[in-house]
């Protein structure tokens, strides 16, 4: 599946919902072609800053710039913006009997003219393959595990054929090798991915780069190595964490101690 | 794969073996459906006519729509003419009409509020148009009575966007909330309305039209109800393929680039007017917009394409029975044709739900 990285650029991005500046000046590039985490505590504004990337929400200051041209991501057309970036929410559930190629195939609508388009049966097939789901394209989706249901949604994103592909906690209630085998497909697509993650060894160890938000603020982006460290993981996740190095891969390895409070 | 693209199109089939997938178990094309339905539609509008006290033939009753059709046929006696034109046919058209309109409605209002027991009333239509027709009825108000239903109808409806607007966006729940308080309002208001001044006599008039009944159509019926479906359901049908993209919710259509208010209000617009136009000929018939969306979607799947043109056929052949059995069974009493549509929709409810199991309704 081929998909251009689509350069991205988040500039001074302010938003405020319910009196509170929920993403604070936030200045980040994601290295395009690269997967990106972006971490930081519940609260620390991850999902709203992703939605702002998206183009789904209006920031009250900055703004994001996408592609070559650095396009403000609010100026593209609805339609041409979801045929350049794709975003998977968090917790996305369904009661509606779709079946799994039903379900990749609405990432096509951004492409749908009133009389169909004929591509369409190709790029779901495309992207059902790709995503390692297309023996489950006939099944219910309501009938999937947690791993597959994911898998299933990378699929729709990938019908989408994005730039830019923006991932909320892809890896939420999957087991370990299920997180792991996720994000390895993820970075392995080669498009410009953000990915919201909980689980910092994971991050450290998939990452190219990472975003550290705290309170709507990025307050470190870099590599694992330059952003994980024992100083800002007490800062932002107020932990006492010890960063090691993988003895094979030499990924560094988050191990904690207890909370930084008990600590001291 | 993309050595298939320049080659002639390969069957589905013969495609997914190619690449390890099992191929889709074979769901009837649309347009096999929708013809085998505008067949059934014709034939049971042709047989209904035929069905009550005068016993008519298929061939009478259509010479009879032939020759005012300005056909060369065989002219039919004339006072069974006058049965066919004057008394049936208008019946049966309105019937088959407000059925595809109200099951077309219900299909979408089930789509919109995500809410599988929303039907075409849910944001205070029927009760807003039962108070305009009663009081028209009782309070003897100058207007025609489908007027002052379709405004009951509207006025209710903005009340509803109203309520559910302040202090927040449109969300599908809370204008059902809104919707509730407003049916509730005018349904007071009816009852108040009756409890007053009704006399005996109005008194069945009043009931007959709050449970819905085709009884006194007219070919002004079929002026109000045809267009309506025909125009707005045409624009609904078209507008409510978006409707797909709503399956995983409000911001997963967004991005997949729907402008998710407008949909939304367009929709509802469409489905007030819609319904508006239904219940100002027929009362608020229950049932069909609740239960046939269901129906119809274990037959078509849920993908709105194929659901909504197949809800609205379906829906005009069903209303078209349900009123020959109201019009016959008791003959020479009729039953109000909501009666017999709940009589009938429950028990298909009742399997629905069993057979689900609750996948969709939890």
């Amino acid at each position: 599946m081929d998909l251009t990285p689509y350069p991205v650029r988040v500039d001074g991005v302010r938003v405020r919902l319910g009196g509170r500046w929920v993403v604070d000046e936030v200045d980040a590039t994601p290295p395009a072609g690269r997967l990106t985490g972006l971490l930081g505590p519940n609260g620390a504004g991850k999902t709203t800053l992703l939605r702002t990337v998206a183009g789904l929400l209006v920031p009250d200051g900055g703004a994001v710039l996408v592609g070559d041209d650095s396009q403000d991501v609010r100026a593209l057309p609805r339609r041409e913006r979801a045929r350049r970036v794709a975003l998977l929410e968090q917790e996305s559930s369904s009661t509606v009997p779709l079946t799994v190629r039903e379900v990749v195939a609405l990432g096509r609508t951004p492409f749908r003219t009133l009389w169909g388009a004929d591509d369409d049966a190709e790029a779901v097939h495309r992207a059902l393959a790709t995503a390692g789901v297309a023996e489950l394209a006939d099944r219910l989706w309501s009938t999937l595990s947690g791993g597959e249901r994911q898998r299933v949604h990378v699929a729709r994103a990938l019908a989408q054929e994005p730039s830019l592909l923006l991932l909320d906690e892809p890896t939420n209630h999957l087991d370990v090798s299920a997180q792991l085998s996720l994000l390895g497909f993820v970075r392995s697509l080669g498009t410009t991915t953000v990915a919201a993650l909980h689980d910092l060894n994971l991050a450290a160890a998939f990452c190219d780069h990472v975003l550290l938000l705290h309170r709507g603020r990025l307050v470190a982006s870099g590599t694992p190595e330059q952003v994980l460290t024992p100083a800002r993981l007490r800062e932002v996740y107020d932990v006492d964490a010890d960063v090691l190095v993988h003895p094979r891969t030499g990924r560094p390895v988050i191990a904690l101690a207890g909370r930084a409070e008990a600590d001291a | 794969m993309s050595t298939t693209t320049s080659e002639p199109a390969p069957t589905r089939a013969a495609q997914d073996r190619a690449d390890g997938v099992p191929a889709a178990p074979a769901r009837t094309p649309l347009a096999v459906l929708l013809a085998v339905g505008v067949a059934v539609l014709v034939a049971t509008v042709l047989v209904a006519v035929t069905i009550g006290p005068a016993d008519l033939s298929v061939s009478e009753v259509a010479r009879s729509i032939g020759g005012h059709l300005g056909l060369d046929v065989v002219p039919v006696e004339r006072l069974r003419d006058a049965i066919v034109w004057e008394l049936r046919l208008p019946r049966v058209l309105t019937a088959a009409a407000v059925g595809a309109g109200l099951a077309l409605a219900g299909a979408v209002m089930q789509s919109l509020t995500r809410n599988p027991l929303a039907d075409p009333y849910l944001l205070g239509l029927s009760s807003g148009a039962s108070l305009g027709a009663v009081a028209v009825l009782v309070v003897g108000v100058g207007l025609l009575l489908p007027v002052a239903a379709f405004a009951g109808a509207l006025a209710a409806l903005a009340a509803t966007l109203a309520l559910a607007r302040t202090g927040g966006t449109l969300t599908p729940g809370r204008a059902v909330l809104a919707g509730l308080a407003v049916s509730q309002l005018c349904a007071a208001g009816t009852s108040f309305v009756i409890f007053w001044t009704a006399t005996g006599d109005s008194y069945r008039e009043i009931l007959s039209w709050l449970l819905g009944s085709l009884a006194g159509s007219t070919w002004q019926s079929v002026a109000i109800s045809a267009p309506a479906v025909l125009v707005v359901g045409t624009v609904l049908v078209l507008a409510g393929l978006r409707l797909d993209a709503f399956a995983f919710g409000d911001t997963a259509a967004a991005a997949l680039g729907i402008d998710v208010d407008r949909t939304r209000w367009t929709l509802l617009t469409l489905v007030a007017l819609l319904t508006g136009a239904m219940v100002a000929v027929s009362g608020a018939i229950g049932f069909v917009g609740l239960v046939l969306p269901h129906a119809v979607g274990s037959l078509t799947g849920p993908a709105h394409r194929r659901l909504l043109p197949v809800a609205a056929v379906t829906g005009a052949v069903f209303l078209v029975w349900a009123d020959t059995l109201a019009r016959t069974v008791f003959d020479p009493r009729e039953l109000p044709v909501g009666i017999v549509t709940a009589l009938v929709g429950v028990p298909v409810f009742a399997v629905l739900l069993r057979r689900r199991g609750g996948s969709a309704w939890t």
